[in-house]
């Protein structure tokens, strides 16, 4: 038996009347636990264990699959976020990708825990638009698990910038000199904005305008389906407004 | 590991949700243990299923002709439809006695990582009813889950501005429980939802 906590990544309808429950736990990294009755509308569970939600777990260790024993809400961000279809599928593109980014289950990967309660808790809260919220996010949790957009320098000399060429492969924006074949150019206030929500700016971030969010977000979307080399399922679906 | 047609059904009986290798195993020496006209009556439902059974042309329940039995019954109120995701929630519903009206099951819900959006689900098929204007209600039906919530709102946003009347079946407490155990979202819906009790 083991206490951690949690936020629901996904689920799946389990036996008659459970779900298999994967979760991004702050000390045990990736779970997947089984939650018994879950689906019947009599369970304790209730809306404790739905996608999004922050939970205080205690867990029962299993042989392939540990068991939800108890939950308690910390956050219930899902529910909230549910209102809103735009601000939901942007939450769908982050839980998978907190999933995709925790390849091994049971490695601990704090810093993108915190960064997902963050990034939840900002879009439940609806003062900031989905669409930066969503790319703010995807830049961090990239750059924790090592993918690091460069943004400032040369991505392949270290050269200081501003540069407005942006390599995909590459990792970031590139000088004249190192520029490959095949990178795109890109506007200076992209490279701002990306830098923007990199660093957490969210003043500059948000004084950006629809076109530049695009632009900015069309690299976003490219960078993270380069380094996760499979195709997000969410990301087709994603709302931008 | 058996031979031939053993492991075959063993195989087969496998596929099915929920049925692991030895339940497939215990189900296929019951079969073989069982009365012949028994396992001829159970091969001829499960054939009769796949050639017989098929889904409404108007409400994507499931139907034994063009139309399914809902639809086809001029006794049922044709202005007001109860959307559901699955034709089993059209049974669950039915069981009630409480909805005269008519259904559209919408196939699932929406839930892009499980790569289901919009498009996926007979929502344009909900909206082409609603045009010649005889249907004045909808009733969200979808399950009370973070997937079901937001393809109510996706369709609230969609139906909102034909001018119909757009309700969400009640949530909040099950009855049978105690009040501690609800966890803050159920509770929080059924304050939302509290009505005047009548003296």
């Amino acid at each position: 038996m083991y206490r951690d906590e949690g936020v629901v990544l996904r689920t799946a309808p389990f036996a008659e009347a459970d779900r298999v429950v994967t979760m991004l736990t702050r000390r045990n990294g990736r779970v997947r636990a089984v939650a018994r009755g879950v689906r019947r509308t009599s369970s304790r569970f209730g809306a404790r264990l739905e996608p999004g939600t922050h939970v205080d777990l205690q867990l029962h260790e299993g042989r392939s699959l540990d068991t939800v024993t108890q939950a308690d809400i910390l956050g219930a961000y899902g529910a909230t976020i549910a209102q809103e279809y735009a601000r939901y599928t942007a939450a769908a593109v982050m839980l998978e990708t907190a999933e995709r980014l925790t390849s091994e289950e049971r490695q601990p990967a704090l810093r993108l825990f915190l960064l997902l309660v963050g990034g939840l808790r900002t879009l439940a809260g609806g003062e900031r638009p989905p669409s930066l919220v969503l790319d703010a996010f995807l830049l961090r949790s990239l750059a924790v698990s090592g993918y690091g957009m460069a943004l400032d320098e040369c991505a392949l000399c270290g050269e200081p910038g501003p540069h407005h060429s942006l390599s995909v492969p590459g990792g970031g924006v590139v000088c004249p000199e190192c520029r490959p074949r095949g990178a795109a150019s890109t506007s200076p206030a992209a490279v701002r904005l990306l830098a923007d929500l990199l660093h957490g700016d969210w003043d500059g971030a948000e004084a950006s305008d629809a076109r530049v969010r695009r632009e900015a977000g069309g690299i976003v979307a490219a960078y993270l389906q380069w380094h996760l080399e499979r195709a997000l399922r969410a990301l087709p679906h994603l709302e931008r407004t | 590991m058996y031979e031939g047609i053993v492991q075959d059904v063993i195989d087969e009986l496998g596929q099915l949700p929920g049925i692991g290798p030895k339940s497939a195993q215990r189900i296929a020496f019951h079969l073989l243990a069982a009365d012949p006209a028994d396992v001829r009556r159970l091969a001829s439902a499960l054939t009769e299923l796949k050639e017989k059974v098929r889904f409404c042309r108007i409400c994507f329940n499931v139907a034994q002709s063009e139309l399914c039995r809902i639809c086809s019954d001029p006794r049922r109120d044709p202005t007001s439809i109860c959307v559901v995701e699955e034709s089993k929630d059209v049974v669950a519903i039915e069981r009630t006695r409480e909805f005269r009206g008519k259904y559209h099951v919408l196939g699932g819900a929406i839930n892009p990582i499980g790569g289901v959006g919009p498009d996926d689900l007979h929502i344009r098929e909900l909206v082409a009813r609603l045009a010649d204007g005889t249907v004045t209600e909808i009733i969200l039906a979808t399950d009370p889950n973070t997937e079901g919530e937001v393809t109510a709102s996706y369709l609230a946003r969609q139906i909102g501005p034909m001018g119909l009347t757009v309700t969400r079946l009640a949530s909040g407490l099950p009855m049978g429980g105690d009040l501690e155990w609800a966890d803050e979202v159920t509770l929080g819906r059924a304050f939302e939802g509290r009505r005047i009790v009548s003296a």
